[in-house]
């Protein structure tokens, strides 16, 4: 029996699709998990008090005050870095070997394990820097960890502006960075933005760069300085999953959901960013 | 005045840009400095060869070849699951969807890519692997499959966005081509389409893999962490990146232990910077 080219199409693509499917099915089956068991444990105590009786009760406020401070330090340092890095490469770089190779170090640098940024980190900030296990030693191990995601999209934005704009400034007699700083990154602010949003959203939910650079099992009080370690959300689900006996599963999904949470907000206000600016863009 | 300005910014810009350079340098050497030191006291061949990972006996042993092919089985599976699905996904997304359903389906992966690993390795353990150990009468779930398939759904994101763009590359003149000579859609995809999106493609599986390799939180919760030679999908193992997260903890710093974690380092950034190369050498290729 011979297939018809036609028929052939259609069982290809219900295949493709099936297999779609397959991929997205689960997507909304985890995050209809996480809803449903987590919305049980959220409640106001649970997001403000501290841990209780090893962990099993109380709320989760230090980790998800130890992710804040950790995520504004890592943007702190990553933002200038990486953003400055893309100017390079977008408005003075030429196309030689030095470019060549900052590009292929960038790649590396996006394809380097999570835990081999831990173990650098406490190699480097922790042990040979001396900052000891603390919030600044985590945040320069998740802001080079993040460098990437923001130098990739910072270019992208800034390649975005028309080359007409800096033309016009340049004849009208204004230096390169002039041009630079009040022209090309006014109008790349949002690419730059949103690349940026996205690149602390990865840092938020990373643990394995701050397991022995920045994040305590349990503290008593909340960090009193970037000195000071600090409990964070990701790390604070694995100990609540793998290394405290009988939780209850409540406490654990209400800390994923709470994780999640935090995560898909702040993509959803790059997003945001990214859709106004689109609209808004005249060339 | 002004002119040493400038040139003051530009190299200060230049400085910013190099730092990528530096910092993958100073990553290198930093693991190569802790790691290496290890084979003053341990024999390098017993360290790549040793199939036994005893690291607080005495005397301990440090033969990674078990952690070595504890991450090949689970990458492997993870691979030969996600590529099929993962291509699946990127050829209906950038030729077959309408443009309505294309935008929902990328947020959907775009979702997928932003759950953080942790919270897929806990809801992995809690939901897959209790199936897992009911569909084959298993004394434990937690297994290299479990792994293999966690991880596939953790690859999926990077192959498809990558496959997609380098299909959504691919000029139109090419499919036009094709459909006027009469070829069906299906037959231009993979006849024309395809073929010329090749070194895209590839270049999107090897960062998938290379997603899978360096992948730690997800795989210590799920394979069930035993540092033994597999010889099943079956059964528990224990990967390279796994180890150094559980182990780095309980590790005196100096020691030979915490020297033979930092080797394996070494070892995950020597393959996932092969990987890496060897993307970006099909990526440059394809912009051409």
């Amino acid at each position: 029996m011979k297939i018809s080219p036609q028929a052939k199409e259609k069982i290809a693509f219900l295949v493709l699709g099936i297999a779609t499917c397959l991929v997205l099915i689960p997507v909304f089956v985890i995050i209809f998990i996480l809803m449903e068991k987590g919305a049980q444990a959220i409640s106001w105590e649970f997001l403000t008090a501290k841990p209780r009786m090893g962990m099993r009760a109380g709320g989760i406020f230090p980790a998800i005050v130890g992710t804040v401070y950790l995520v504004l330090g890592t943007v702190t340092a990553a933002l200038p870095l990486g953003l400055f890095a893309a100017i390079y490469l977008v408005e003075y770089a030429k196309g030689n070997w030095l470019t060549r190779m900052v590009e292929v170090a960038i790649v590396n640098l996006a394809g380097v394990p999570s835990v081999v940024y831990g173990l650098f980190g406490m190699g480097l900030f922790v042990i040979f820097m001396k900052l000891g296990t603390s919030i600044l030693a985590g945040s320069l191990t998740l802001a080079i960890m993040i460098l990437p995601v923001i130098i990739t999209a910072s270019r992208e934005a800034l390649s975005t502006v028309p080359q007409s704009f800096r033309e016009v400034s340049r004849a009208l007699g204004v230096s390169k960075w002039q041009t630079i700083w009040h022209v090309v990154l006014p109008n790349a602010i949002s690419g730059i933005l949103t690349g940026t949003i996205l690149g602390v959203s990865r840092a938020a939910g990373e643990t394995a760069p701050i397991l022995f650079t920045a994040a305590a099992f349990y503290l008593p009080k909340l960090p009193q300085s970037i000195f000071d370690q600090c409990m964070a959300l990701p790390y604070h689900l694995y100990v609540l999953s793998t290394q405290v006996p009988n939780v209850n599963p409540k406490i654990q999904y209400g800390t994923a959901l709470v994780l999640v949470g935090l995560v898909f907000f702040t993509n959803l206000v790059a997003i945001i960013i990214r859709a106004r600016f689109r609209a808004r863009k005249q060339w | 005045m002004k002119r040493q300005v400038e040139s003051a910014i530009e190299k200060f810009i230049l400085l910013n840009g190099v730092a990528c350079i530096f910092f993958v340098v100073l990553i290198f050497l930093f693991l190569a400095r802790e790691g290496l030191a290890l084979f003053k006291t341990f024999s390098p061949l017993d360290f790549l060869a040793g199939t036994r990972w005893y690291p607080i006996s005495t005397p301990p042993k440090y033969g990674i070849l078990p952690l070595f092919l504890g991450s090949l089985i689970v990458t492997l599976g993870a691979t030969v699951i996600s590529v099929p699905l993962g291509m699946a996904c990127a050829i209906f997304i950038g030729e077959i969807a309408p443009r309505w359903l294309r935008e929902i389906l990328k947020a959907g992966v775009e979702l997928l890519a932003a759950i953080p690993s942790i919270v897929i390795g806990f809801i992995g353990m809690m939901t897959l692997a209790p199936w897992v150990k009911y569909l084959f009468h298993l004394p434990t779930g937690l297994t290299a499959l479990s792994g293999a398939i966690t991880l596939a759904f953790m690859a999926v994101p990077t192959i498809v966005s990558i496959m997609e763009d380098a299909i959504t590359a691919v000029p139109k003149s090419y499919r036009a081509g094709s459909l006027a000579l009469g070829a069906t859609h299906w037959q231009t995809i993979y006849r024309v389409v395809l073929p010329a999106a090749s070194s895209g493609i590839v270049a999107a599986v090897m960062l998938g893999i290379g997603r899978v390799i360096g992948e730690t939180m997800a795989v210590m919760m799920i394979t069930g962490n035993a540092a033994v030679i597999p010889t099943t999908i079956l059964e528990p193992v224990r990967t390279m990146t796994a180890t150094i997260a559980a182990e780095m903890g309980e590790t005196v710093q100096g020691s030979e232990h915490y020297f033979a974690l930092f080797a394996i380092g070494l070892v995950l950034f020597v393959i996932s910077f092969l990987i890496n190369m060897t993307a970006g050498a099909f990526l440059h290729r394809e912009r051409k």
